[in-house]
């Protein structure tokens, strides 16, 4: 019987309630004997071979027969207004089809405002014009001879410089506002009566997403349908983005991404270069690319938030019993912020919290999502605290942890946890690392000038997943399989899982089940973001799974004219008494028949919260006439609920690992305060990893099921490994130094710097 | 006026666009191009092999890494009328007779790539490193591919798949 029911899903810290279409009824628990077939058994990527001979296809791959090429003029300012534009000296270049402005685009409703061009253009990287041209070069020429004319307005681009008094005030209200604040107990009473207390302040830089991948989109219509390849996270979210902005059914809307080179939260939904693309593809009837340099992305395509943070903690007894946390984000011209106060929320039971947490508008590029936004800054800031709070009060940190890390329940709604193994992460991860061998003040490093020492630092973070999300199974008259379901892989191993869920609940082969994805063509399905993608999609293809098993089961009762209740299906074929006949040679005997399974997402229960929790342990060794950092270990040790493959799993965390330490160390965006703008808009200027930069990575799992949370037990893992990496890296080098570094990333100025506060010396 | 072939004649072509022949996956080509065109985009826009990818389109992250005359090179920082007849290898023509090169199968299975963007540059590193160095260490495999981002950071599996390639190299 179809009903409405009601969900609760987190979504980036964000709890929200609702309501599911479903029919029929959800699964048991997967079972977790250690005799799945498929489940919890390490498997080779399904799309490997496309990725490894460069078959796979890119949305910057797609060269269409007679394809245009769009390119975007960008505001060299960093705050004018945009009074004229001369697009006559661009027009008249020979393979110039069209410039688009604000003067000539239409209303196109782009994330609260109702234009794409702006009349003030705020930021330098702003979009102010767009070309489209017969080849890529004749688009860029055009670029350069289009005349703009800017009336300068005067800008600020530092978080603490928009904060102050003098800085011009870019809203009607400010600059600031709060965007979230959370009290339960009496901090100011805690903290009068503890026996220590710390009151320091930590800042994080802004990080620039830079997935090999640039943002980009080829758009091409019929007169009938927009097609839009677009190199994202989420199909569904383009084709709303598109409809709200060029006002056409859904129906009229595909949207389709089936290779992406990353995405990190960057490519969430809708850019101005898809509409760009779609304007000019539905003007001209042709296919249209546009697709970002890697300028671009640096100046226009997000990034996260740097944040100024301030803590006060306090102890009592050998307990933390206050926390105060202020938070202030650069969300550039976006307009919302990630809450890195989330971890200070939630992640320790600790009677009196006071968070407060403020959003920035300034000069700067938009942020957006970056892989767990808010907690990777949130828990630098607090995680690092806790260690100093344990210092002070003369306490193991990871002794004052375990304190406060055996809570059931979430402290802001009271719900029970659905599961929770925080206190494990601890004891595989101390074990791991030698937790035994760290000393207070560290030891000698392995040259007289380098000292050594072991940090740790802890996470929680959503991954739950929710509803909707569907899919569907289908059995061909062959016995051949293809799983049709709403979601994209980008890169995380998407196609990989849902195929093993898909065979191990069906009964056949992994090589059977071909994975279709990436197509809003298809059935709905969320965002591949929040780490929600198994916890939401994979229950679903296991429900299509067991429909579609169900049904062929019935099926083979009749042709093989022997009850249901004696039949399996296994490993491709019907088993009867021993006698195994292929799934194909069964179907076959019923031409042309397909089935097709179905599944959906059933609810979240209400009453009950869906996280992940991990600890991540590090050493490193300083050299303290340097100031620079090498890490040597980290062991993350996660609690994620059931794996499915634990290849691909380490993979990610590996992964998650490495941006983190990207963050802790080397990367942020550096911009001219009196020019707006980004002096790091290239891979050579900001520094993500190389292969030379990676230590030592030692991934363990919980790996136990969460049957509470879903049907199969797993909850999401994007975001978990990046989380408290800068904390513990932190935590290692204030071990081994005696020096805090509370500025993200600790380049080795600001080690130096630290060391020199602190009184040490060579 | 059919253009010279020599070298000497190749700088004096141009501007506009002009025919030039390579050899690329073993198989003789002619492309007609700009001399100012890069490789990397000769190969993409004219031959189609876009298993070569574009990521900065400045030298800075391997990612459009193929071989000429056997070294790896940056496309993106490579002119294509510089190749004129020499030997041009990319990630399209490493398989053959349907069977991965070792290095492919190596990356498929250590897992040695996320989204997969980086891989045809991180492969065409390691191919050519193991045509000078047989058995690689793993210090080798981190230096031949210390030009080679990979934002996934899938970097642990890549040098594991060099490591591992060298050992069960194509009988």
């Amino acid at each position: 019987m179809t009903r409405i029911l009601k969900s609760i899903e987190e979504f980036e810290g964000e709890v929200s309630e609702s309501l599911v279409i479903v029919d029929g009824h959800d699964l048991p628990p997967a079972r977790h004997d250690g005799g799945s077939p498929e489940i919890g058994r390490s498997r080779r990527r399904i799309d490997a071979t496309q990725r490894v001979t460069g078959r796979a296809r890119y949305t910057q791959d797609l060269y269409l027969a007679g394809m245009l090429h769009a390119r975007i003029l960008r505001s060299p300012h960093a705050r004018a207004r945009v009074r004229r534009i001369d697009t006559k000296r661009a027009e008249a270049l020979p393979g110039v089809r069209g410039v688009l402005h604000r003067f000539n685009t239409p209303k196109t409703p782009f994330r609260g405002d109702d234009v794409i061009f702006r009349e003030e253009v705020r930021f330098v990287g702003e979009e102010v014009c767009a070309v489209a041209a017969d080849d890529e070069d004749t688009a860029r020429e055009a670029l350069a001879l289009i005349e703009v004319d800017y009336e300068r307005l005067p800008h600020v681009v530092d978080l603490e410089e928009a904060l102050g008094d003098v800085a011009p005030q870019l809203e009607s209200d400010g600059n600031v506002s709060e965007s979230g604040s959370h009290k339960r107990g009496d901090t100011k009473r805690a903290l009068k009566e503890a026996d220590v207390a710390v009151d320091v302040t930590y800042r994080t830089s802004t990080q620039l997403h830079n997935a090999l991948e640039t943002h980009g989109a080829v758009a091409l219509y019929d007169g009938e349908m927009l097609t839009v390849w677009e190199s994202t996270q989420h199909v569904f979210g383009v084709r709303t983005g598109l409809k709200n902005a060029l006002k056409l059914p859904y129906s009229r809307i595909r949207v389709i991404c089936d290779y992406m080179g990353g995405g990190f939260g960057a490519k969430n939904g809708v850019g101005k270069y898809t509409i760009v693309a779609s304007l000019f593809a539905m003007r001209f009837g042709k296919a249209v690319r546009c697709v970002l340099t890697r300028d671009e992305e640096n100046l226009a395509a997000g990034n996260r938030s740097a944040t100024l943070q301030q803590l006060r903690l306090g102890a009592k007894g050998g307990r933390i019993t206050a926390i105060e946390h202020t938070s202030w984000s650069n969300s550039g011209q976006g307009k919302w912020i990630a809450n890195p106060t989330g971890p200070t929320n939630t992640l320790y039971e600790v009677a009196n919290v006071n968070t407060r947490s403020y959003k920035v508008v300034t000069n700067a590029g938009s942020l957006s999502a970056f892989r767990a936004p808010g907690y990777v800054e949130g828990a630098f800031a607090l995680e690092s605290a806790i260690d100093e709070l344990a210092e002070a009060a003369g306490v193991d940190p990871l002794t004052l942890r375990r304190r406060h890390a055996g809570a059931g329940k979430d402290p802001i709604t009271g719900n029970r946890y659905s599961d929770k193994h925080l206190l494990e992460c601890y004891r595989i991860g101390a074990k791991e690392i030698g937790w035994d061998r760290r000393r207070a003040g560290g030891t000698r490093g392995s040259a007289p000038h380098r000292r050594r020492g072991i940090g740790m630092a802890s996470q929680i973070w959503g991954g739950g997943g929710g509803p909707p999300a569907y899919a569907t199974v289908h059995v061909d008259p062959d016995g051949s399989v293809v799983l049709t379901a709403g979601t994209q892989d980008i890169g995380t191993g998407t196609r990989t899982v849902l195929a093993q869920i898909c065979a191990d609940e069906l009964g056949v082969e992994l090589d059977d089940v071909r994975v279709q994805i990436g197509d809003s063509a298809g059935p709905f399905g969320p965002m591949s973001a929040g780490s929600m993608t198994l916890a939401s999609v994979g229950p679903a293809v296991r429900l299509a799974a067991h429909d579609a098993r169900e049904q062929l089961l019935g099926a083979a009762a009749g042709v093989l004219e022997t009850p249901k209740a004696e039949l399996r299906l296994e490993a491709g074929a019907i088993v009867s008494k021993g006698a195994r006949t292929p799934l194909g040679e069964v179907l076959g005997k019923v031409d042309n028949n397909t089935v097709i399974g179905k599944g959906i997402r059933f609810p979240n229960a209400d009453d009950l919260a869906q996280k992940t929790f991990s600890a991540q342990f590090a050493e490193v060794e300083v050299d303290v006439r340097t100031g620079e950092i090498f890490v040597e270990r980290i062991v993350a040790a996660l609690d994620v609920g059931r794996i499915v493959n634990p290849l691909t799993a380490a993979s990610q965390v590996e992964g998650g690992v490495i941006q983190g330490i990207g963050f802790a160390l080397s990367e942020e965006r550096i911009v001219d305060r009196a020019l707006g703008r980004v002096m790091s808009g290239n891979l050579e200027g900001y520094k993500v990893p190389t292969v030379k930069d990676v230590p030592t990575i030692v991934v363990k799992f919980v790996d136990r099921p969460d049957r509470r949370a879903n049907n199969l037990g797993a909850k999401g893992l994007g975001e978990p490994p990046i989380i408290p990496t800068a904390a513990a890296i932190a935590n290692a080098v204030a071990n081994a130094t005696g020096a805090r570094v509370r500025h993200s990333p600790l380049t080795r100025a600001r080690v130096l710097e630290a060391l020199a506060l602190a009184g040490i010396r060579d | 006026m059919p253009p010279t072939i020599d070298r000497r004649g190749a700088a004096l072509r141009g501007p506009s666009a002009v025919d030039v022949a390579l050899e690329v996956n073993g198989e003789r080509v002619v492309v007609h191009v700009p001399p100012r065109r890069t490789l990397l985009d000769a190969l993409r826009e004219q031959l189609g092999l876009t298993g070569t990818k574009k990521v900065c389109d400045e030298g800075t992250c391997g990612a459009c890494t193929v071989l000429v005359d056997g070294r790896p090179v940056y496309s993106c920082l490579t002119l294509a009328i510089a190749c004129e007849n020499r030997r041009v290898e990319t990630i399209e023509g490493l398989a053959k007779d349907g069977e991965l090169h070792p290095v492919q199968r190596a990356f498929v299975d250590t897992d040695a790539f996320q989204c997969g963007f980086c891989t045809p540059g991180q492969v065409m590193s390691i191919v050519a490193l193991l045509r000078t160095v047989p058995q690689p260490t793993e210090d080798d495999v981190k230096r031949a591919v210390a030009g080679n981002l990979c934002r996934c950071g899938a970097y642990p599996n890549i040098v594991a798949a060099g490591v591992s390639a060298g050992r069960r190299k194509r009988t």
